[in-house]
């Protein structure tokens, strides 16, 4: 029993580092009707640029606000110079523009720092926390903490700010939105902000466990989208919750399925989407597109 | 947005497409026979100008260019997405390298079983992937691609684990007097020809009529009494095949198969050659495959990481510039040639 609560919690702390990404592919797909498939390796370049200035002497947390910053930057960017030329070009053109980002920026960090695996330092305390049998990393409960954070702020933004609202309807219903006033093409800019710095987070939170190295994403994303097909493309509430459930499912099935163990991780978030994508494409907590012919 | 942009836009580019193709296809028939007799006439030829590690790369070509056909079939012909071709690459490469290795199975066998079993795993694949749609399917198959190299460590007993097999290069049969080098080139551009051959059979007529139609509006082409849902998972099936076959070939040629090369950065090599090459053409699996076999090693002598940060550029500024590719390009640049008063829009 002790071991499965810690297999659950440790999956938790996992599933919220998987939850932040897939929060920040949402957050794009609800936008923009694009899956950003660079995410994973934004958010790898964002956690080599916090690495350099801990190498540099700043404090943690100066270097993850600053981090978080120039991600969302970075994001803004790089919808308004790469992704609105092919804005309302069709899907696949988009798809190839995020691939082509994405070997951009896992290149880019190979060629600036190498292929050398580095130790990312985490900001929580090394001694694990004990509860009865049970011992929790600090790493893991922190990183929990951080993303729930996170989404509160997230959800309180969305919620009730006049910004938060502007971006809502943009992506709901653009035309409209525009006729309102609102700057549409701008909000789409911005959500790709907020989705890099999303990213950055959980870059820096996965980190420390898994070490820093320009493919360090790879498997990450892969879960990120399990997340979000599981919780719905269309929903963030969906991918938080999907997320959680993929890191508890993983840890879980590593741990009790004895064929899988560890070497199959990354085959089981491809059976889930798969199995998802057949049973329900929509996922738990979206909601079916209904399109005219 | 997308979506309401989307079926205008294809429909024009149908439109246009067709007629430029039926008056290109009247001026180009001589001049295009020349010059496929001038390409056969020179691949034919390459053994006795050159030989050893440059040979070897144009069979490399080769098979990339049978691989890009396959793909292009599923991706630019029938508007399947697949960022996940490098399974059917690697499970193409570890058919014939477990049979050769394992059970001592003549290498030629051994191709024709790498088809069979990837058009069987694709046809199956194929099946559900029916029921996704566009980002959807490139999702499952990006997940496919990222998976594969793991699950080929795992059933180690077959694949060997992450150290690979390691085979042996074929001599040439018949007493033919050539190096094994020219002996699988020639093996490569035998059946590159003929997989070259049967796809444009298989593409001019009503079958590629058809693939096409689902594309550009599966609605209409189903009301038109075109099984979609078979007809999809049978492009599927043998754009796997295709791709299974290259994989076959390339294991023979390199002599050595590991999980790792087969990983997610394989598919994306593929799915960057259609895109240079051209979608929806045949010829731009040989423009696409020389560029993702030389550009890669001219750039590696800038820096180990400077191949990837250029394809990730080419991918993006061909959007921008040339989405059909260079195929495509070609194709705009002779009809400007040969046709001066086309009206602008049509020439597009």
């Amino acid at each position: 029993m002790d071991i499965f609560i810690q297999q659950v919690v440790s999956g938790l702390a996992t599933g919220g580092i998987y939850a932040s990404l897939a929060l920040a592919l949402v957050m794009i797909y609800q936008a923009t009707d694009v899956v950003n498939f660079a995410q994973g390796e934004m958010a790898m370049f964002s956690t080599y640029l916090a690495w350099s200035m801990l190498q540099a002497g700043l404090p943690y947390w100066v270097t993850f606000l600053a981090t978080v910053a120039i991600a969302f930057v970075g994001g803004l960017m790089i919808e308004r110079i790469v992704i609105r030329p092919v804005e309302n070009a069709p899907i696949l053109t988009i798809v190839i523009v995020t691939l082509g980002l994405l070997v951009i920026f896992n290149s880019v960090a190979g060629w600036i720092y190498s292929y050398i695996q580095k130790p990312f330092p985490s900001p929580f305390p090394a001694k694990p926390i004990r509860i009865g049998n049970i011992v929790f990393g600090a790493h893991d409960l922190g990183a929990i903490g951080i993303t729930l954070l996170v989404l509160m702020l997230l959800f309180a933004f969305f919620r009730f700010t006049t910004l938060g609202l502007a971006m809502r309807a943009a992506a709901q219903n653009p035309v409209s939105s525009r006729l309102c006033g609102i700057r549409v093409s701008w909000m789409l800019a911005l959500g790709w902000g907020l989705a890099a710095a999303f990213g950055a987070i959980a870059g820096m939170m996965v980190a420390p466990v898994v070490f820093l190295d320009p493919n360090m994403m790879g498997g990450i994303q892969l879960y990120a989208f399990a997340a979000a097909t599981v919780g719905g493309f269309s929903s963030p509430q969906g991918a938080v919750i999907g997320g959680l459930l993929v890191g508890v499912t993983e840890n879980l099935v590593g741990t009790y399925v004895s064929f899988i163990g560890t070497e199959l991780k990354l085959t089981v978030a491809l059976a889930m989407i798969i199995i998802v994508l057949l049973v329900k494409p929509t996922g738990l907590f979206g909601r079916t597109v209904v399109r005219r012919v | 947005m997308a979506t309401k942009t989307g079926p205008v836009e294809k429909m024009e580019r149908v439109e246009t497409g067709t007629a430029v193709a039926a008056r290109a296809a009247l001026t180009a028939r001589p001049i295009g026979l020349i010059v496929l007799a001038v390409v056969l006439a020179v691949s034919v030829s390459l053994p006795f100008f050159m030989s050893g590690f440059r040979l070897f790369q144009f069979t490399q070509v080769l098979i990339y260019a049978i691989a890009l056909l396959g793909l292009n079939m599923l991706t630019g012909y029938n508007g399947q997405f697949s960022l996940g071709h490098g399974a059917f690459y690697g499970i193409g490469a570890y058919t014939t390298a477990i049979m050769i290795d394992r059970w001592d199975i003549g290498y030629g066998w051994t191709i024709i079983a790498a088809g069979i079993l990837c058009l069987i795993v694709g046809f199956l694949f194929g099946r559900p992937a029916l029921r996704l749609e566009g980002l959807y399917l490139a999702l499952a198959t990006f997940s496919l691609a990222l998976a594969v190299p793991q699950i080929l460590k795992y059933f180690e007993h077959w694949t060997g684990g992450s150290q690979g097999i390691v085979l042996s290069k074929p001599k040439a049969p018949f007493g033919l007097h050539l190096t094994e080098d020219q002996w699988l080139y020639y093996l490569t551009l035998g059946v590159a020809i003929l997989l070259f051959g049967l796809a444009w059979n298989l593409l001019r007529g009503r079958v590629g009529r058809a693939i096409v139609a689902i594309r550009d509006n599966h609605i209409a082409a189903e009301a038109m009494g075109i099984d979609n849902s078979l007809y999809k998972s049978v492009v599927f099936g043998v754009s796997a095949a295709y791709t299974g076959i290259a994989g076959a070939l390339s294991a023979i040629a390199i002599a050595f198969v590991a999980p790792d090369s087969f990983n997610v950065f394989l598919s994306i090599t593929l799915l960057t050659g259609i895109v240079i090459g051209g979608f929806a053409t045949i010829s731009g699996a040989i423009y696409g495959a020389l560029f993702i076999q030389f550009v890669p090693n001219w750039a590696q002598d800038i820096s180990k990481a400077a191949p990837w940060a250029i394809f990730g550029i080419f991918l993006i500024v061909f959007m921008y510039v040339m989405p059909r590719g260079i195929a495509g390009f070609l194709h705009l640049l002779w009809i400007r040639l040969t046709t001066p008063a086309v009206p602008r829009e049509q020439g597009r």
